[in-house]
């Protein structure tokens, strides 16, 4: 008996949709024999992890509030995915945002400009698509491998973050804590659902899902970076520049991830601190291929991901599971959603061996 | 007489295509025994069963009389069978020896030393410390041949051997042949060339459709007997040969040198040729001589500024290939999935990829009506076999891949063409149909460039030949005043030179 | 002890980790198969050693432990890209969110947790020279790394293991043609340089600062990478680019003994720096690079 995987003649649309479900009830079963073997209680686990966050308004708006940044993020990412440019320095593009955007409170603690904020978003954003930049100009200029130099990038971009918490951006009267001034009211986002503390950065993700949809299934710019991610030698044949699709790629993904950077300073903390760096950057590259790298998708992973995050939280205290349970989670979650896609183009065929 | 191998009921399926069905062969000890059949037909297949890469489905393969069941190459080896690749199965980036290595057991000193006298032996010689990247196509195969000599084959499959060479070196290929034979070797000679089939084996075994459709000396029949059997009707006639008057220069290259910083690649040196309007103008020679890297200068995916480059009036050196189609290029590639066409794309997307200025874009928004319109006259005009628009490229058969791509190109209504190997694994029906259309196109006008290894193909349909050889472009060839013979010397690089012939 | 006293005693220890992950990442990328996930099986490798060495007081068990579990590691990401043909940077960069994450799952009650390290071996009279003497007097396992480079290099260059290692890396369906079976000896490939990448974080946690805390790894495995290409996957240069990165790495600590006051967090960056700069450096040359790069690396390979 011999198993194997015959190619099929399209890829199937039934395995395309179930695919990220059945990863997703593997990916449980695999954490509740991991959580079991480690000792901990599985049903209180899953408890915290997947129902607690739907069981409490406040709950529930966490999830939202963390799923701003993360959908942001994977819109940006999932475009220069589907063009094989792989930027996996979000997380570094996100510090530098949220440092470019702090600089103005910092520097204007009492400062109460209608205009500080938009500015804020501005320099976050921007200078999230220069710290990509510095990647597409070493690719495109070097043929410098982008997943290597985006991630080193992102490395840096923690340490430089340390060195102004530790050194010239720490609050004078933050008993040493390495964290910024909190910043004055204009320097805030508006909230979006009163009594929570989502706010309009979640107006911002789904923007941008409107948007990245638009460009890859209506705009031939899409179609360009399509076919570079599916077929580089067409692309080439065609003469869809490569160059431009690694700019566009990695200025979209770092504008996206430069602008949740500033809005988590100007958002949930409100000043600069250490923990904007909670591996946003890394999960939304599990959020986007969960989601298909299709921008609809991403929605759904986006939010499916917050929730594990949120639930993650919980489990902490109540199943005393380290924050790193929702790290292996996520990255269970990937391996058979990997696994499982497979299935979209090819079926499963068991030959019995001829006999001679 | 026990027969050396004998199949019986062999079957083999891949996917949807059952590649051979039913499948009966008996190769006497010290024949050359040809399997014949046109692309598609299942030859491929049929000798990676005999080889042991892939294992039949249902049937028995016998040796000297024995079932054998081969898991493995390496088996297959063992038993005597040795067999040369038609894409050849060597590693650029190791040396004759270590590629020799692989597979024969020894040291290398030794088989250093066994590679020489085989060579001198059998007309083969091959530097055994060469870099494969370094050789040409016909070394390759000779390092192919002896690899499987120095196991001591008593069965050899050759898959397509003179596809790759001259018309001289396969005089030369057939008296190793011949030599081997002498010694009791027995040869599987795989083509679709009816006279290399008279001229060299001694039975031939007919495949069409995966299936026998006949066993034959071939010395005993004629080249359109044969022919019938291969593809179930009578070869189409030859095209009418009509000489016509041409028009204006559309492209020119004047001294073009190119050197390439791929050193797998090959480098160009003063290549000189003119395309006018209303002509087809041929490029011969074994790939590998330069002809994807032409093909790349003049399609503009590699840019060398200068004015090297003449197209339809402007010098386009620096110029990328969007402008050079803006201006009435097109061109076919020779690969035809991952170049010429996105496999995982509906025939729909494939035909944005180069008709996206037909309309088919406006303000930067795909217009999907006039898309799916251009891919169903595309798919009607051309006779492509498929679904329809929604069908993915990578689904469809080789032949109708071709003729889809060619339709998408002709459709632009280009003033300047340039294909790339037109009939590669094209079969024979397709292959004619293509022909036609070049010519019809060129009789409407446009002026054509083909760059192919058919010799016979270039003599139907152009009005002039150059060669490529080594990077060399050999002068212009009216194709009414040239034979294969000349064409040939100029493909082994012994042709006059350009001064002697002007 | 002086500053040269200093790099030259400490950077083949500092080198020691990313040397044996690259190692091992070398082989795998010969045989076709980029596996980003390094950094995952290295942290892996570096709770899972540090644990069963405190426990059973034993360097040698500690890494066992996590060879096996770096090992293990790499044949789950082997069955992804293998067995179900996936996207090979995908695969990686979910075995190191993997491994990351069950590293800090695992370590989490062994932090702040102390065991001592291993002694330091002088080679006969190499250890008497002047001026580079402190280069040789380093723990045993610096000197076996040392000696697997050797080897790897031999085999890679003069075996038929090593030929056929690289006719599956450069074309696998010539290979196959052949008789080499191209995905079981991807697999074994894969496994052992998952098992180097264990051994190299158990180094790490174990020998070079013995404790183990979360993020330990900072990069190495990510730099390891970037030293397979910088080493343009040939054996002596990716020692030597790891030996380079040893010496970078203990700059920070020199500058500060020397006085220097530049700030610790941005020394800190140096080697991911220089590692952007080197990669531009090896990269920009494609002649170099194509004569050197594995074709068929990162391709997915199906009959």
């Amino acid at each position: 008996m011999k198993i194997s995987f015959i190619r099929r003649e399209r890829a199937s649309r039934t395995a395309m949709l179930v695919a990220p479900v059945a990863a997703f009830a593997c990916a449980i079963v695999a954490s509740v024999v991991l959580f079991t073997l480690l000792g901990k209680a599985p049903g209180q686990a899953l408890y915290s992890l997947l129902l607690e966050p739907f069981l409490t308004w406040y709950n529930f708006s966490e999830v939202l509030l963390k799923m701003a940044p993360l959908l942001l993020i994977a819109q940006g990412l999932a475009i220069g995915f589907r063009a094989n440019v792989f930027n996996i320095g979000a997380e570094g593009q996100l510090i530098i945002g949220a440092i470019a955007a702090s600089a103005l409170p910092v520097w204007y603690p009492q400062g109460d400009s209608a205009f500080m904020l938009p500015a804020m978003l501005l320099m976050g954003a921007g200078a999230g698509m220069a710290w990509a930049g510095i990647a597409a100009l070493f690719r495109t200029r070097f043929n410098a491998n982008e997943i290597l130099v985006t991630l080193m990038l992102s490395l840096i971009a923690a340490q430089v973050l340390n060195y102004l918490l530790l050194g010239p951006w720490k609050d004078p009267h933050g008993f040493n804590f390495p964290q910024s001034v909190m910043f004055p009211d204009a320097a805030l986002l508006p909230i979006l659902l009163p009594g929570t503390r989502v706010n309009i950065s979640l107006l911002f993700a789904l923007i941008a899902s409107v948007l990245a949809s638009i460009l890859m299934r209506h705009r031939f710019a899409g179609f360009q970076l399509l076919v570079g991610g599916l077929a580089p030698r067409a692309a080439r044949y065609a003469g869809f520049s490569e160059a431009r699709a690694i700019w566009v790629s990695l200025l979209l993904g770092g504008l996206a991830a430069g602008l949740a950077g500033a809005a988590e300073v100007a958002g949930p903390l409100g000043q600069l601190q250490r923990s904007v760096s909670t591996g946003y950057g890394y999960s939304a590259i599990i959020v986007a291929y969960l989601g298909g790298l299709n921008p609809w998708g991403i929605v759904i992973s986006a939010f499916v991901m917050s929730v594990i995050y949120i639930g993650g939280d919980n489990a902490m205290v109540s199943a005393d599971l380290p924050i790193a349970a929702v790290w292996v989670f996520q990255g269970l979650l990937l391996c058979f959603y990997l696994a499982g896609l497979t299935f979209i183009r090819h079926r499963v065929s068991f030959i019995r061996k001829a006999k001679p | 007489m026990t027969a050396l191998l004998s199949l019986q009921s062999v079957s083999k399926r891949y996917g949807a295509v059952q590649a051979n069905a039913g499948i009966n062969l008996v190769v006497d000890p010290g024949s050359i025994h040809a399997i014949l059949g046109e692309n598609g037909a299942g030859k491929s297949t049929l000798m990676k069963l005999i080889y042991g890469v892939e294992s039949p489905d249902a049937g028995v393969i016998l040796w000297k009389g024995q079932p054998v069941n081969l898991s493995s190459p390496a088996e297959a080896r063992a038993l005597g069978i040795g067999m040369v690749f038609q894409h050849f199965s060597l590693f650029e980036t190791l040396t004759v020896v270590q590629n020799i290595a692989l597979i024969v057991p020894g040291r290398k000193t030794d088989l250093a030393r066994r590679i020489r006298t085989l060579g001198d032996e059998f007309g083969l010689n091959v530097d055994p410390e060469a870099m494969v990247h370094a050789l040409s196509v016909g070394e390759r195969q000779r390092v192919e041949i002896i690899r499987c000599l120095l196991l001591n084959p008593e069965l050899l499959i050759l898959d397509e051997p003179t596809s790759v060479l001259p018309p001289q070196s396969v005089a030369r290929l057939f008296e190793t042949l011949r030599a081997l034979q002498a010694r009791g070797v027995a040869i599987l000679f795989i083509s679709h060339k009816l006279e290399e089939i008279k001229e060299l084996c001694d039975t031939a075994t007919i495949l069409r459709g995966g299936q026998v459709t006949g066993r034959v000396d071939p010395r005993g029949h004629s080249a359109k007997d044969l022919a019938t059997l291969m593809i179930g009707r009578a070869m189409p006639p030859p095209l009418p040969a009509t000489v016509q008057a041409v028009g204006e220069v559309r492209l020119e290259l004047s001294g073009l040198d190119f050197v390439n910083d791929d050193p797998f690649g090959v480098s160009l040196s003063d290549i000189s040729l003119r395309v006018h309007s209303g002509e087809i103008v041929g490029i011969a020679g074994i790939s590998g001589n330069g002809q994807q890297e032409l093909a790349a200068l003049i399609s503009g995916e590699v840019v060398q500024p200068g004015d090297m480059i003449r197209m339809l009036g402007h010098a386009v050196g620096a110029v990328g290939v969007a402008q050079r189609r803006k201006m009435g290029f097109a061109f076919v590639p020779e690969e035809r999935l991952g170049r010429g066409a996105v496999p995982e794309m509906s025939l729909a997307d494939n035909a944005l990829l180069t008709a996206h200025g037909a309309g088919l874009v406006q303000n930067g928004f795909i217009r999907r009506t006039p898309e799916r319109a251009y891919t169903a006259a595309c798919i009607a005009r051309y006779d492509v076999r498929t679904p329809g628009p929604e069908a993915e490229a990578g689904a469809l058969s080789g032949g109708n891949l071709q003729k889809f791509i060619m339709g998408r190109e002709m459709m632009l209504e280009p003033k300047l063409l340039l294909v790339s190997q037109p009939t590669w694994g094209v079969d024979i029906g397709a292959a004619t149909d293509i022909r036609q259309r070049l010519v019809a196109m060129r009789n409407a006008g446009a002026a054509i460039l083909v760059i192919s290894e058919e010799l016979e193909e270039l003599f139907q349909i152009c009005d002039r030949l150059h060669v490529l050889h080594k990077g060399h472009l050999s002068p212009c060839l009216p194709t009414h005043a040239t034979t294969v013979e000349e064409v040939g010397t100029y493909m082994i690089g012994a042709g006059k030179s350009p001064e002697v012939a002007a | 002890m002086n500053a040269v006293d200093f790099i030259l005693a400490g950077m083949l220890a500092a080198a020691t980790p990313m040397l044996l992950a690259a190692l091992g990442e070398m082989v795998v990328e010969r045989s076709g198969v980029l596996n980003l996930g390094l950094e995952g099986m290295m942290a892996l490798g570096a709770a899972l050693g540090f644990i069963t060495t405190y426990t059973y007081q034993s360097h040698a068990l500690g890494f066992l432990a996590a060879g096996l579990g770096g090992a293990a590691l790499s044949l789950v990401f082997a069955l992804i890209v293998l067995g179900f043909v996936a996207n090979q940077v995908a695969a990686g960069l979910a075995i190191g969110i993997l491994g990351t994450g069950l590293s800090a799952l695992f370590g989490k009650s062994f932090e702040s947790l102390t065991i001592s390290g291993l002694p330091k071996m002088a080679l006969p009279l190499l250890s008497d020279l002047p001026v580079v003497a402190a280069l040789f007097v380093q723990d045993v396992v610096v000197w076996l790394t040392i000696a697997l480079a050797l080897s790897i290099w031999a085999v890679m260059n003069h075996s038929k293991l090593g030929l056929i290692i690289r006719a599956v890396g450069e074309n696998p369906h010539a290979a196959r043609a052949i008789g080499f079976r191209v995905l079981p000896i991807r697999c074994a490939a894969i496994a052992f340089g998952g098992a180097l990448a264990g051994i190299a974080g158990a180094y790490a946690s174990t020998v070079y600062t013995p404790l183990w805390a979360d993020g330990m790894i900072a990069g190495r495995g990510w730099i390891a990478l970037a030293l397979v290409v910088f080493g343009t996957w040939q054996t002596g240069r990716v020692v030597f680019g790891a030996f380079l990165f040893g010496a970078l790495s203990l700059g920070e600590l020199t500058t500060q003994a020397a006085g220097v006051n530049i700030p610790s967090q941005l020394l800190a960056c140096v080697p991911y720096i220089v590692t952007i700069l080197m990669l531009a450096v090896i990269s920009s040359n494609r002649r170099r690079m194509r004569l050197n790069t594995i074709a068929s690396l990162g391709q997915p390979f199906e009959k």
